[in-house]
C-alpha cells in the first residue's frame, strides 16, 4: 500500500527524518510510535503531500506518490479544527467534495454517518455550539467521509473521552475490516497492542525499530516465566534448570516466583523440577508488553 | 481547477449570506446620500438666509439712504430715530437689527450693527458688500466719474472651460471632475482595503482555527490561497453591482419627485453628462480588481505569517504605506494638477496606480498611460501573487514562532 524509502527532512534548526524507511502492507493497522518531537508528524504531512521531503521517495500501490493520490488518503491532523461560524452539515459536505465526493454522494453517506454515531440533530449547529468532544467526532466523520483507501490518524484518541474514544476505536476496526489501511501516529501505549498489526518507532528522527506488533514482542522474550505456587517455600539448591530473579511469600502458603531459564531448559522441566515439590497453579511466560519496549529502545538512545 | 472553484464558491457564500453583508448593500449608500445631503444643506445655508432679515438703516449723514437694495430674505429700512428707541425695537424681535453709519464711516470699525442674537456671518458679508459697492459709487461721483458709464463697462467675466478633443471641443466643468475624481479614489482606497483585510482575516481564521491543515492535505496552499482571494473579490464586485444598481433606482425616483422643469437638479444632471462615466466605470472596475489582486495577495502573506490578528501590524505598515500616501497627496494636492509630473508617474507604478489613476480619469488621461499603467498594474500583481504564494505555502503551517522580516525572505527561498 505505502512504501515509504529513505526519506530524510531537513527543517532550518534540525533534522526532522533522517533515513527512514518504512512498508506499510493493505488491510494493515499501521501503529506509528515515538516519543513527542520524534518526527511523526513530519513523515505523516509526507504522505499527505503536505511538505516534501529533502531526498528519498514515497510509493502508493507502486506510483510515485503525486496529486491523484489525495482524494484516497484520509487525514486526521493533531491538531483540530473546522471553521467554527460553519454550519456543520454544510462543512462536512464541502470537505468531502474537495476530496472529490459529488454533492449528492457527500449528503447520502453524511446521512448514514450522522445517524451511525448519533448525530442527526447537529445539521444546521455551527462548530462553535459543539463541544470539544463532538468537534472531534465531527472532525473525524470529516476524515472517513470520501472512504479513502488509506486513512492516516494523527494521535486519533486524544480529546476523547473514554466514552467516544471506545466508539471510535471500533469505527477505525470496522473501516479496516471493511479493506481500509489504517496508519496512526500514538504514545498511548494500551491502543497500540489492542490495534495495530504493526508499528514502527521512531525517535531522534530516526527509525529504530518496525515489524508486526507480533514478532517485534517475540524477538524481546527472554525466557523469562512467572510462577504461583502453594505449599512449603523451597529452598533452592542451584540444581533446578532456572535461576530466580524475584521470590514473593504471600499469605496462606501462596508464593510468587519470576524465574528465567538456564540455557537449554524449557518451561516443561521447569514444570517437571516442581511438580514434585509444590502445588503449582499459575505458569506464564513474561513477555514484554510493547509499552516496556517502547521506554527500554527511547532509553537505549538517549 | 474544479477544487479552486468549491474554494471560490464557499468563501463567496460564506461572506455573502452574513447579515452584515446585506445591511452593508443598503447602509453604505444610505450614508452617502446622507451625507450629501448635509453637505448640500450646510453649503445652501452659508450662502442664503434662511429667515427674513430686516435691516433698519441708521445713516448719520444719508450718504446711503435709499442706495441699499433688498436681496431674498433681507430687507432694508431707514430710520430717523435715536438708536436708543431702535434698541428696544430690536429686543422684541430677533430678525430685526439695525446698523449705525456715522458720517466718518470710514474709519477703522465706526460702522456697528445691533441686535439681539448674534448676527450671522451671511447677513454681515451682505451688509458688508452692499456697503462697499455704495462707498466706491459715491466715492467715483464726488470725483465725477460717471457711473452710468462705468456700469456699462463694468463686466461679469466667469471662465467656461472647453477642453479640445478630437471629437470636438467639449464643454467641462472642473468642480464635477474634482468631485468624481476624488469620489473615485477615495472609493478604491477603501475598498483595497476593506478587501484585503479581509483576505487576510480569513487566512489568519484558517490558522488559527487549524482546519488549514485538512484543507491543503486536499488541495495545494496556492489553489486554497486564489480561491480565497477571487472569492473575497466576487464579493466586493457584488457589493459594487448593488449599490450601482441601488443609485440608479435612487436616482430615478429622486428625479421623478424632484423634477421641476429648468430646476437645479436638470443642471447638475447636465453637468455630470459630460464626464465618461461609462468609461471610469469600466476603469473603476479593471483597477478596483487589479489592485484588489495585487494588494490582497500581501495581505494573504501577512495573514499566513502570523498567528492572531494584533501580530499583523509591523507587516501592515509598508503595505499600506503607499496606498496611504497616494490616497492623501491625491484629495489634497493632486486633484489640482492631475497632469503634473508627480500624478502622472503615481497613476503608472503599480503600487499607487489604483488610486492615483482614478483620481486622474475624470479630467481624461492620454491612452498610452493609461495601457502603461494597466500593463504594469497586471505585472505587478502576478509579481505580488507568485511572492506571496511562496510565503504563504510556509506560513500556514508555522505556529508559535514570531515571523521577521528575515524569516519571510527564508521562507520564500524554501523548496517545496
Amino acid at each position: 500500500m505505502l512504501s515509504i524509502r529513505n526519506i530524510v527532512k531537513q527543517y532550518a534548526g534540525h533534522r526532522a527524518l533522517s533515513d527512514v524507511s518504512l512498508e506499510v502492507e493493505s488491510g494493515q493497522v499501521f501503529g506509528l510510535l515515538g516519543p513527542n518531537g520524534a518526527g511523526k508528524t513530519s513523515l505523516i504531512r509526507i504522505i499527505n503531500q503536505i511538505t516534501a521531503p529533502d531526498s528519498g521517495e514515497v510509493l502508493f500501490n507502486g506510483e510515485k506518490l503525486n496529486q491523484s493520490h489525495i482524494n484516497r488518503i484520509g487525514y486526521l491532523p493533531e491538531e483540530r479544527g473546522l471553521y467554527k461560524k460553519m454550519e456543520i452539515g454544510e462543512q462536512m459536505i464541502y470537505l468531502a467534495r474537495l476530496k472529490g465526493l459529488s454533492r449528492e454522494d457527500a449528503i447520502k453517506r453524511l446521512n448514514v454517518w450522522f445517524e451511525r454515531l448519533d448525530m442527526q440533530s447537529w445539521w444546521k449547529k455551527k462548530i462553535e455550539e459543539l463541544s470539544k468532544g463532538m468537534q472531534q467526532k465531527a472532525q473525524f466523520v470529516a476524515t472517513v467521509l470520501h472512504e479513502p483507501d488509506l486513512i492516516i490518524l494523527d494521535e486519533p484518541f486524544s480529546g476523547f473521552d473514554p466514552v467516544n474514544a471506545e466508539i471510535i476505536k471500533n469505527e477505525i476496526l470496522e473501516l479496516n475490516r471493511k479493506g481500509a489501511t489504517i496508519l496512526f501516529s500514538t504514545h498511548r501505549m494500551e491502543s497500540v497492542e489492542e490495534l495495530c498489526d504493526s508499528i514502527a518507532l521512531i525517535n531522534k528522527s530516526h527509525k529504530i525499530l518496525d515489524g508486526t506488533v507480533k514478532d517485534i514482542r517475540n524477538s524481546y522474550r527472554n525466557a523469562t516465566y512467572q510462577i504461583e505456587y502453594n505449599g512449603e517455600t523451597i529452598a533452592f539448591d542451584g540444581k533446578q534448570p532456572f535461576d530466580v530473579l524475584e521470590e514473593k511469600p504471600g499469605a496462606n502458603n501462596d508464593h510468587r516466583l519470576k524465574i528465567k531459564l538456564k540455557d537449554t531448559s524449557n518451561s516443561n522441566e521447569v514444570l517437571q523440577y516442581l511438580l514434585p515439590k509444590v502445588h503449582v497453579n499459575m505458569l506464564q511466560e513474561v513477555i514484554p508488553s510493547m509499552h516496556e519496549i517502547f521506554i527500554e529502545q527511547v532509553n537505549l538512545i538517549r | 481547477m474544479k477544487k479552486i472553484l468549491l474554494i471560490i464558491q464557499r468563501e463567496y457564500l460564506t461572506r455573502v449570506r452574513k447579515k452584515s453583508f446585506i445591511i452593508m448593500i443598503f447602509v453604505v449608500p444610505l450614508l452617502i446620500f446622507a451625507m450629501g445631503a448635509a453637505i448640500a444643506l450646510v453649503a445652501k445655508n452659508s450662502n442664503e438666509l434662511t429667515e427674513k432679515q430686516v435691516v433698519m438703516v441708521l445713516d448719520e449723514n444719508g450718504q446711503f439712504a435709499g442706495k441699499f437694495k433688498d436681496q431674498k430674505n433681507l430687507e432694508f429700512k431707514y430710520s430717523r430715530e435715536s438708536l436708543e428707541d431702535v434698541k428696544t425695537e430690536l429686543k422684541k424681535d430677533g430678525n430685526l437689527s439695525a446698523l449705525q453709519i456715522p458720517a466718518d464711516y470710514k474709519k477703522k470699525d465706526a460702522v456697528k450693527i445691533y441686535s439681539k442674537k448674534k448676527p450671522g456671518i451671511t447677513l454681515t458679508e451682505k451688509i458688508e458688500r452692499e456697503m462697499n459697492d455704495i462707498a466706491v459709487n459715491n466715492s467715483m461721483i464726488k470725483n465725477h466719474i460717471d457711473t452710468a458709464l462705468l456700469n456699462s463697462v463694468k463686466s461679469n467675466i466667469s471662465l467656461n472651460a472647453i477642453e479640445i478633443t478630437e471629437t470636438g471641443d467639449n464643454k467641462t466643468n472642473l468642480g464635477a471632475n474634482i468631485g468624481v475624481g476624488i469620489a473615485c479614489s477615495i472609493l478604491i482606497y477603501l475598498s483595497l482595503f476593506i478587501y484585503g483585510a479581509q483576505v487576510m482575516r480569513g487566512v489568519i481564521e484558517e490558522k488559527t482555527s487549524r482546519i488549514i491543515e485538512v484543507i491543503i492535505s486536499s488541495v495545494k496552499p496556492f489553489q486554497l490561497m486564489l480561491g480565497k482571494i477571487i472569492g473575497v473579490g466576487l464579493v466586493g464586485l457584488t457589493q459594487f453591482a448593488a449599490w450601482i444598481v441601488l443609485s440608479i433606482v435612487a436616482t430615478k425616483i429622486a428625479g421623478n419627485a424632484f423634477a421641476s422643469p429648468g430646476g437645479n437638479l436638470m443642471g447638475a444632471i447636465a453637468v455630470l453628462q459630460t464626464i465618461p462615466f461609462g468609461k471610469i466605470l469600466l476603469c473603476f472596475i479593471f483597477y478596483f480588481l487589479t489592485g484588489y489582486l495585487l494588494y490582497s495577495a500581501l495581505f494573504a502573506a501577512v495573514g499566513s505569517a502570523v498567528d492572531s490578528e494584533t501580530e499583523t501590524q509591523q507587516f501592515m505598515f509598508p503595505i499600506t504605506l503607499p496606498l496611504l500616501f497616494t490616497y492623501l497627496l491625491s484629495v489634497s494636492i493632486l486633484f489640482r494638477a492631475p497632469d503634473s509630473a508627480l500624478a502622472v508617474w503615481l497613476s503608472i507604478i503599480p503600487l499607487t496606480s489604483p488610486v492615483a489613476m482614478m483620481l486622474r480619469m475624470p479630467f481624461g488621461v492620454p491612452d498610452w498611460q493609461l495601457a502603461l499603467s494597466m500593463a504594469l498594474l497586471v505585472l505587478g500583481f502576478l509579481f505580488t501573487t507568485y511572492v506571496a504564494a511562496r510565503i504563504y505555502r510556509v506560513g500556514v503551517l508555522m505556529y508559535g514562532k514570531k515571523a521577521s522580516y528575515k524569516e519571510l525572505v527564508k521562507w520564500f527561498f524554501y523548496k517545496e
